[in-house]
């Protein structure tokens, strides 16, 4: 039988019945939007028509708009793609490793978490095409016959296992997520009162009854693609990484930049989770849901994760100093006080000191202290790799081409068009499917909720009926 | 989904323990159980019902060998035969390098390969019926038990009693 010890908090609180969670879930879906969405919503499409019209004209003049010269010839555009890709692997850790840890707080968050990876992927992907500069040759860098204009994609290259990386992770994100949203559609499909709406969700609710056979495949589907995703997901960021790891240039010729990527990763995406729900579970009145326990959970995440990404700066710092390779020793030489010092001083506040200040509980579960840190997460991570990809480009071995970069209003267009796409999509996400998986959170609410003071589990309430102890362990997971 | 025909009692718990520890004890007593409908899954319910254990993993992982072997032949036969190239001074096959997307081609082939034959095996797919067809409450907060009159050779009364016994707090019929 499952136990569960006294001595932790409930996870969902306010006593919340299984009724209570369906109507608390899908009130927002069901009720018309409010004034608070409309506006948030209108202010993201603003900023995506803003960043469209600079993207557009990316596209039409070419990329000689960027601030790109021929020293740097990867700044904003490939820091960018770095950092939207690195925020989009938070959503499958939580939903695929922590489900591998049978970590059940991860329901109440999972669902928004890999909402947010899918379109951080999205975000991370457009940069890509916008740094080709010819998007509509795209399809070049997939593996298609000699007719079509260009020879075999090279298979040796890191930027073709990109390629399948960020493509296959997209694709298996975005199906996980649907499996999971199904049963969630069909609880809407059958409180839907308009036709439209009934339509709609049932179409995608695919004829979703929840027989036991059903449930019972779900789960094992479930568990092989947390199986496939957990791998998955630290291939990608480790296939990032190579991308400057297999070349030949000082600062990125390093072997530790897969576990450095994938800690860096973990951590910025911890930190974007924490913005998006600290905002999400106020205007929706989810803080049953998402409790300050979950915060204080997602913290420990960043506070790990960011002394993982501390530890791996000062690793390099030293190799670079005790292997003995002059170029190498300059490249990290020249980061800390070389003509881009700001910009490593600013990683390294951010990312190595903010996250340290977490070890004290009342600031780990702060709301404000919390949000402000994630933000500075944020920047810490944009800033890290603004410093791999430029400060090692800027100073070459001839140092007649040593030369600078400063963004123009189009590098700083297309960054904030990727903004503008990410919110407009949150939000769509937001006011039209459940933003808290409901299925999962019934199923975790009867161990875990405060709902029946006596239980610590079902042993109490068996005793209560008076029924026999029962022959089928319930919760054996 | 095959469609339904025929007369069902439909027994409504409001309980996930209730219903998982009725199921033996009607099975007991000779009620033959079509299906449980639950808004969440109940572990060891499939058991409870005598399901046979789901194959769904046999064919995520020969989608996976498949996956492997399609990605790792394209890759060995346009850089080893169709167009061989010399690139960093290594061999045309260098396997090494084919690692990375070898193994994003066997996560792609099992996970797609195994959502659909989880879609077929289940008879999901979009236009199929748009409600649950015994309790629409399924899906929110109730677990319904459908039983088959025409399967069962007992009376009417005495399933509606067992039902009740086992702590049903409905029992309704359904007609299709």
């Amino acid at each position: 039988m499952h136990v569960t010890s006294p001595v932790r908090e409930p996870l969902i609180q306010g006593g919340k019945t299984y009724a209570d969670v369906t109507e608390d879930i899908c009130r927002h879906v069901e009720a018309t939007p409010t004034k608070e969405w409309k506006i948030a919503f209108g202010l993201s499409l603003i900023v995506l028509a803003y960043g469209s019209a600079c993207l557009a004209w990316t596209w039409w003049e070419g990329l000689g708009v960027w601030g790109l010269n021929k020293t740097v010839g990867w700044a904003w555009d490939i820091t960018n793609f770095v950092w939207w890709v690195g925020i989009g692997h938070a959503g499958t850790l939580i939903s695929a490793i922590l489900l591998l840890f049978r970590q059940k707080w991860r329901t109440s968050i999972n669902r928004a978490a890999e909402a947010m990876t899918i379109f951080a992927v999205i975000c991370a992907a457009s940069f890509i095409l916008m740094h080709m500069g010819r998007p509509w040759m795209a399809y070049w860098a997939l593996p298609l016959p000699n007719a079509f204009g260009s020879l075999w994609v090279n298979f040796n290259s890191p930027l073709v296992w990109d390629v399948f990386a960020i493509s296959t992770y997209f694709s298996v994100s975005l199906v996980f997520w649907y499996i999971g949203l199904i049963p969630d559609l069909a609880t809407i499909r059958d409180r839907a009162t308009s036709k439209v709406s009934k339509f709609m969700y049932g179409t995608f609710a695919m004829g979703w009854d929840g027989s036991a056979k059903t449930w019972a495949r779900y789960e094992y589907i479930s568990l092989i693609l947390a199986g496939l995703s957990t791998p998955l997901v630290l291939s990608v960021h480790t296939i990032v990484s190579m991308d400057f790891a297999t070349s030949v240039i000082p600062g990125w010729h390093t072997t530790i930049f897969p576990p450095y990527f994938v800690a860096g990763a973990i951590f910025s995406g911890f930190a974007m989770v924490q913005n998006l729900m600290l905002i999400t579970r106020v205007v929706y009145k989810l803080e049953d849901y998402i409790t300050l326990e979950h915060i204080e959970t997602m913290n420990k995440v960043i506070t790990l994760t960011g002394s993982v990404v501390g530890v791996a700066y000062i690793t390099e710092f030293f190799i670079a100093w005790y292997g003995g390779v002059e170029y190498e020793y300059y490249a990290f030489f020249n980061r800390m006080t070389g003509p881009y010092w700001w910009a490593y001083w600013a990683m390294m506040t951010c990312n190595v000191i903010s996250p340290q200040l977490f070890w004290s509980r009342k600031l780990r579960r702060n709301i404000t202290f919390t949000f402000f840190i994630s933000v500075v997460v944020n920047i810490g991570m944009w800033f890290e790799r603004f410093v791999i990809i430029v400060t090692s480009l800027h100073r070459d071995y001839v140092p007649s081409s040593w030369s600078m970069f400063s963004p123009t209003r189009y590098d700083i267009g297309d960054y904030i068009f990727s903004f503008g796409l990410f919110f407009t999509l949150f939000l769509l996400f937001s006011k039209y499917l459940p933003v808290v998986n409901m299925a999962e959170v019934k199923a975790v609410l009867r161990s875990t909720s405060a709902q029946l003071p006596a239980k610590i589990a079902g042993v109490a309430k068996v005793r209560q009926r008076g029924t026999a102890e029962p022959v089928y362990n319930k919760d054996q997971e | 989904m095959a469609e339904l025909s025929g007369k069902y009692l439909v027994g409504v718990y409001d309980d996930d323990d209730t219903v998982l520890h009725a199921v033996p004890k009607l099975r007991k007593a000779g009620v033959k159980i079509k299906e449980v409908y639950s808004p969440f899954p109940i572990h060891g319910l499939d058991e409870a019902l005598g399901h046979p254990r789901t194959r769904i993993g046999i064919a995520a992982f020969m989608f996976g060998v498949t996956g492997c072997c399609c990605v790792l032949t394209l890759m060995i036969w346009t850089m080893g035969f169709d167009w061989p190239m010399i690139i960093g001074g290594k061999d045309p096959i260098s396997i090494p390098n084919y690692i990375p997307i070898t193994f994003e081609g066997t996560v792609l082939f099992t996970a797609f390969g195994m959502v659909i034959t989880f879609f077929i095996s289940n008879g999901l797919g979009p236009g199929t019926h748009f409600h649950p067809r015994f309790d629409v409450r399924a899906t929110d907060n109730k677990f319904v038990m459908a039983i088959e009159m025409s399967r069962n050779s007992m009376s009417e009364e005495e399933i509606a009693r067992a039902l009740k016994d086992s702590g049903a707090e409905e029992v309704n019929i359904k007609q299709f």
